[in-house]
């Protein structure tokens, strides 16, 4: 078994803990796992991919290469196509459909999530207002764990119990959060 | 020792602690940024070893340095280009007789994604005829690094550990194993006649460390890391990789139908020896390195010339940027995977940006009205986030080069005859190496305007504490020799846009150097001492 993830979105939309959520989740049911990071200017606003690869057996590189991706989890739709040269045939991509417009020149948003779906395999998810109604838009980033949740080659109890570590610090209140986002992705993914 | 998940960075740094590591030094600067945070989490909870940020890498080294004639252990970090600026200390410290260990660990940055050059730093230990352990995986920056510290003392050198990003920020699985103590407090022996390089004295140790030579290359020759696999069903291939290049190969193994025979390098210098069993196996050899082509143009003065050498020289892989599995898959033979493709699919590029709210904003707009009525200003720039000041909407700046660059080249385009000339620098940045060409600037009144965006952190890499506290950044400025009539502290915020772009119109007509701090907090430094705090 192995799983590669391509993890995207804008700095500061907290692609990192999406990716520690589900990397903790492997880590307890003892999977092998190497997640990678950016750091320094590329996190500043603008376009960010991380990587996680998820194996039952040792894992080579920390990248993952083209066309071989079972995942594609994005926080943003558009920073979801930019990575597609990594997704497998039979991969799936994952996004949410909230834009970040902080550029001049966002393309057309109905074209692009027309595009998006017009994928074999693809699962578009308005996380922004499900992280709402779970009680925070910061939460955005739970949901997408959640809708990504039936693809993941770890069980939800695992992941759940992960989000409540992580979380931990910041009070009841806001575990509870993040578990109703998670709750709230993984039903959504699996009506869409 | 239970496992851990550890970014590369922080296994060096957990490498260090478990080597018995009495201090570490550093300069943030990304991909090394994390090796000095661990270690300073550490001291927090553990009271030990020393950790701290320098003023800057040539500091951080001296520093280390000190550590190591005491007799202790000490580790400096920095990132590819930090080497530059410890250059000087590094290359000479290879000739004193090490005494405590000293490990240098840098984080070199191919493919650019948070530096401006992609220089390789083995060509710095070649230079200081050093060694240079390179880890493949975050295991092996534990072991490397506390392997580094053995061999520095047994050979009384500094040691290099190299890594590169993909390493430094990819997290996974360590096993550590049992610390190791502190040294003993153990003052050098003898330094009049080893450490103090005078002439006569550097030209015995300059001898000495030539003589050591050959047991340094035996050491490569022999080391584990430097591991040779022979297939002699494989005559036509042979692959030597380093460091991370080996794990873009197994990825690709699997397809190959025969596997080639293959040299791992992970300690320099190049185990000779080791290139040329493996040359008289085949007629080709693939060399898999990330960074430049260091093996590859070394490899012609160890292996005849009937063998053919593929690399990043001969066309093989790209010339520049990072390696990657599907790179290393073309130069090994193998067939393109397939790859979904939309048709029509343009995307905008998204560049990072200020966020939103940055003080530099408001600097960068006064500074552009205060300019606006100029033909041709000149405003050079530093590196931090304000660089991105030179991106649209604000398009301000012009330069950006190397640390402390601004001040320097502000100061000489003015003596070349333009007008009028603005340096723009951030606090932390102007402390590391913008004080020094400021005192040139005050030598000769340069003609130009310096102007420190302070926002009382190094925010880039992740808003670690500046050198100084803002409060005695004045102090360093006047204490310089800067005319108090033309320094001026302003407060960058969208209410005072008016008065601060008088103030700095004012002081850019003045034909002589003016300072101006354009002082306010860094948003992100607020949010993560708030959130630290615990008010969320």
């Amino acid at each position: 078994m192995k799983c590669d993830i391509v993890l995207a979105g804008v700095g500061g939309q907290g692609v990192l803990t999406l990716a520690a959520a589900i990397a903790s989740g492997a880590l307890e049911e003892n999977l092998c796992v190497k997640q990678s990071e950016v750091h320094g200017m590329a996190q500043r606003g603008g376009a960010v991919m991380a990587t996680l690869r998820l194996a039952d057996r040792h894992i080579a590189s920390d990248l993952i290469p083209l066309g071989t991706a079972s995942i594609i989890l994005s926080m943003e739709p558009m920073e979801s196509l930019r990575y597609l040269p990594y997704l497998s045939k039979e991969g799936t991509l994952i996004t949410s459909d909230s834009p970040v417009r902080n550029i001049p020149d966002y393309p057309d948003l109905k074209e692009l999530l027309a595009k998006i779906r017009s994928l074999p395999s693809a699962v578009v998810v308005d996380a922004v207002k499900l992280a709402r109604t779970a009680g925070s838009t910061r939460a955005a980033n739970m949901v997408m764990v959640g809708a990504a949740m039936n693809l993941l080659p770890v069980k939800a109890e695992t992941v759940e119990r992960a989000v409540r570590v992580m979380f931990a610090r910041k009070g009841d209140q806001v575990v509870d959060i993040n578990l109703r986002a998670l709750q709230a992705g993984c039903a959504a993914a699996a009506q869409s | 020792m239970t496992d851990m998940v550890l970014l590369g960075d922080e296994a060096v740094a957990l490498g260090a602690i478990h080597a018995g590591v009495s201090a570490a030094y550093a300069y943030p600067g990304t991909p090394s940024t994390e090796i000095l945070e661990y270690l300073i989490q550490h001291r927090a909870r553990k009271g030990k070893p020393y950790a701290a940020w320098c003023a800057n890498e040539k500091t951080a080294y001296e520093e280390a340095l000190g550590v190591s004639f005491a007799g202790r252990r000490a580790l400096v970090s920095m990132k590819h280009v930090g080497l530059n600026v410890a250059a000087d200390p590094f290359i000479n410290s290879a000739l004193v007789p090490i005494n405590g260990g000293l490990v240098v660990a840098v984080a070199d940055d191919p493919g650019m994604h948070s530096s401006q050059n992609e220089q390789d730093s083995r060509f710095y230990a070649d230079f200081a005829r050093v060694i240079c352990l390179e880890p493949t995986d975050q295991q092996q920056a534990y072991e490397m690094t506390r392997e580094a510290f053995d061999l520095s003392e047994g050979f009384e050198i500094p040691v290099m550990v190299r890594l590169v990003t993909r390493l430094a920020h990819s997290r996974t699985v360590v096993r550590p194993s049992e610390p190791r103590e502190e040294n003993p407090l153990d003052k050098a022996q003898n330094a009049a006649n080893s450490w103090v390089l005078m002439p006569h004295i550097a030209r015995e140790r300059w001898h000495s460390l030539l003589l050591r030579q050959r047991e340094i290359h035996a050491y490569s020759e022999s080391s584990p890391y430097n591991k040779l696999i022979l297939n002699e069903q494989s005559m036509d291939l042979g692959v030597i990789t380093t460091g991370v290049a080996r794990n873009y190969f197994e990825e690709n193994l699997q397809d190959l139908a025969c596997v080639p025979s293959h040299l791992h390098v992970g300690a320099y210098p190049i185990p000779a020896e080791k290139v040329r069993q493996l040359a008289a196996r085949v007629e080709r050899v693939l060399i898999l390195e990330e960074g430049y082509p260091f093996l590859e143009r070394s490899l012609r003065g160890i292996i005849p010339p009937s063998i053919r050498i593929l690399g990043r020289e001969s066309g093989d892989l790209p010339m520049d940027g990072e390696l990657t599995p599907d790179l290393v898959r073309r130069a090994l033979g193998l067939p393109r995977r397939e790859i979904l493709e939309i048709p029509g699919l343009t995307l905008a590029a998204r560049p990072p940006q200020l966020c939103a709210g940055c003080p530099h904003c408001d600097t960068l707009n006064a500074l552009n009205e205060a300019l606006s009525t100029y033909q041709d200003p000149v405003v050079t720039s530093d590196i931090g986030c304000y660089t991105l000041g030179a991106l649209p909407p604000y398009s301000a700046v012009e330069s950006c080069v190397c640390m402390g660059a601004s001040v320097g080249m502000a100061k000489g385009a003015a003596e070349a005859g333009l007008h009028p000339v603005v340096a723009v620098i951030g606090d932390s940045t102007f402390l590391h190496s913008g004080v020094t060409p400021l005192m040139d600037a005050v030598a000769a009144n340069a003609d130009m305007t310096l102007v420190i965006a302070d926002n009382g952190t190094v925010a880039m890499t992740g808003t670690q504490p500046t050198i100084l506290p803002q409060t005695q950044l004045q102090q360093v400025v006047l204490g310089t020799g800067v005319d108090p009539r033309h320094f001026q502290v302003l407060t960058a915020h969208r209410k005072n846009h008016e008065e601060n772009t008088r103030v700095l119109k004012r002081e850019i007509d003045y034909r002589g150097l003016s300072v101006i701090i354009s002082r306010r907090e860094c948003l992100e430094a607020v949010k993560l001492a708030k959130s630290e705090g615990g008010a969320e």
